[in-house]
């Protein structure tokens, strides 16, 4: 290889291992996003639950 | 919620960022130099990779909204929203990489004997408006309906302008200027084929990730209002 | 076959509408004309004849959309859609109608405009009027069904051009081929391709357009 093709190797290279790294934690915080916001929905379904047993004068 | 079976959005992402590295490795490493432009073809890999990519997408996004309208799956709105998305994205990639390649390969940014940097040309601008539909109706059955109805004139418009752009030839000024791929052969084709692999599923994970943020968004805001 | 009389009583209410306000054709006619005197103007003097015939499918097309813009203007206006949503026919039935109505706007502004064309730069072949009909079946089918979805939404007027555009594409490369080319067999089975799929696309979905 070429000097210059050595830098478009390089260049490619860490273009995409940026966008990987970038990739793979976003994909990481999403789950455990998901994983909290399905635990608060639980805890909301829960709470309205227990109000329905109080009836509404 | 997400369907028991779907694979968890780390494990896809894992696997697209390994299938990426590996593609990576064989297109600048293993893949021979091409015999007539050298190393400037490698970006051939990408370039028609990412094109096929986009039509995946393409194709998704019509898959979705015919199960929207058909199935009345409500999910399937937002699920075709967000493959047309990719789609444009990556077709913004393929016009990107086509016209360095072309620029590489010609000396001129764009050629409009590539058919198939043309067809792209005219399915962005079609997706383009897709968003200026979508963005101008606000959000609720009505404007899923419209989505998705442009969704499938977009995914019978592909083989249409293709075959319109190629007819056309024949009275278009005929440019000399094309593309050329490697010829197929060996270690090439199995580049090809890791590359596209790869692509497909960096895409994918891509959806999902878009999907998953959207989604929560949603979520989030129910939570708030109840 | 209460579906096309139907779709005939839509039609024939478009057309009356019309011919009693007067003001789409008129404009479409006026529009057209100027187009032709400013391709004259931006036509170099050694521009081939083809040059000119590639510009008239421009006018073409952009005549239409003049016409298409208004196309469903007065049913949003007075809340006609709503209507004849209700009403027990089938919801395609509307988008024929509109399509027929249009189309006959169309042609009536061709039957001038080809006429005008021929006197200032140069002759029709057959195969240009051919293809100029088939145009125009994909032309109303298609810009119909797009009219009908602009103006339901915010953007209105602004959003039909972008939206027909690029689905007029292959129309414009059928039209251009069948005036230009020697053999333009091909193009005119190319044009007859896509108003069968757009057509079959667009009668199959509006429903959808006008429901929710």
């Amino acid at each position: 290889m070429t000097t210059a093709e050595k830098y478009v190797t390089a260049a490619y290279c860490v273009i995409f291992a940026v966008v990987l790294a970038y990739v793979v934690l976003i994909a990481f915080k999403l789950q455990r996003l998901e994983r909290e916001v399905g635990e608060l929905e639980r805890q909301s379904k829960a709470e309205d639950d227990e109000r329905e047993t109080v009836s509404v004068g | 919620m997400a369907r028991p079976n779907r694979l968890s959005l780390t494990t896809v992402a894992l696997a697209s960022a390994v299938l990426v590295i590996v593609a990576l490795a064989l297109v600048f490493f293993v893949a021979p130099n091409d015999a007539n432009q050298g190393f400037s073809q490698r970006i051939f890999y990408f370039h028609v990779s990412i094109a096929f990519t986009a039509y995946g997408c393409f194709a998704a996004g019509a898959w979705k909204a015919l199960r929207y309208l058909w199935k009345h799956d409500p999910r399937a709105d937002l699920e075709s929203y967000v493959a047309i998305h990719q789609g444009v994205i990556f077709g913004t990639l393929v016009l990107l990489t086509g016209s360095i390649w072309a620029k590489i390969s010609w000396g001129h940014w764009w050629l409009w004997g590539e058919d198939e940097l043309v067809l792209f040309l005219v399915l962005y601008l079609f997706y383009c408006a897709y968003f200026m539909l979508r963005f101008s109706v606000d959000p609720g059955p009505q404007r899923a309906n419209f989505s998705a109805v442009y969704a499938l004139f977009g995914v019978v418009l592909i083989p249409v302008s293709f075959l319109a752009i190629r007819i056309a030839r024949s009275f278009v000024h005929p440019e000399v200027f094309t593309l050329h791929g490697p010829n197929f052969g060996g270690w090439i084709l199995v580049t090809y084929c890791v590359a596209q692999a790869a692509l497909l599923v960096f895409a994918h994970a891509l959806y999902r990730i878009e999907l998953s943020g959207k989604r929560l968004d949603l979520r989030i805001r129910e939570l708030r209002i109840a | 076959m209460s579906y096309f009389a139907d779709v005939g009583a839509l039609a024939r209410k478009d057309l009356l509408l019309e011919l009693r306000a007067r003001d789409t054709l008129p404009a479409m006619l006026l529009f057209v004309v100027a187009t032709f005197v400013v391709f004259h103007f931006s036509l170099p003097a050694h521009s081939s004849q083809l040059a000119a015939s590639g510009l008239l499918w421009v006018a073409i097309l952009f005549t239409a959309l003049l016409g298409l813009g208004r196309a469903f203007v007065p049913e949003r206006e007075q809340r006609v859609l709503d209507g004849l949503v209700l009403a027990p026919c089938d919801r395609s039935a509307i988008w024929l109608a509109k399509s027929i109505a249009t189309l006959a706007f169309l042609v009536a502004a061709e039957v001038v405009a080809l006429p005008v064309f021929a006197l200032f730069f140069h002759g029709l072949s057959g195969a240009t009027v051919a293809g100029v009909v088939l145009a125009d079946l994909g032309i109303c089918a298609v810009g119909t069904f797009l009219g009908a979805m602009a103006v339901a939404t915010r953007a209105r007027d602004l959003l039909l051009p972008l939206l027909f555009l690029p689905l007029a594409i292959p129309i414009v490369v059928g039209g251009v081929g069948a005036s230009v080319v020697s053999a333009p067999g091909r193009y005119l089975a190319f044009l007859g391709l896509y108003d069968l799929l757009f057509g079959l696309l667009c009668w199959a979905t509006f429903e959808y357009v006008v429901t929710e």
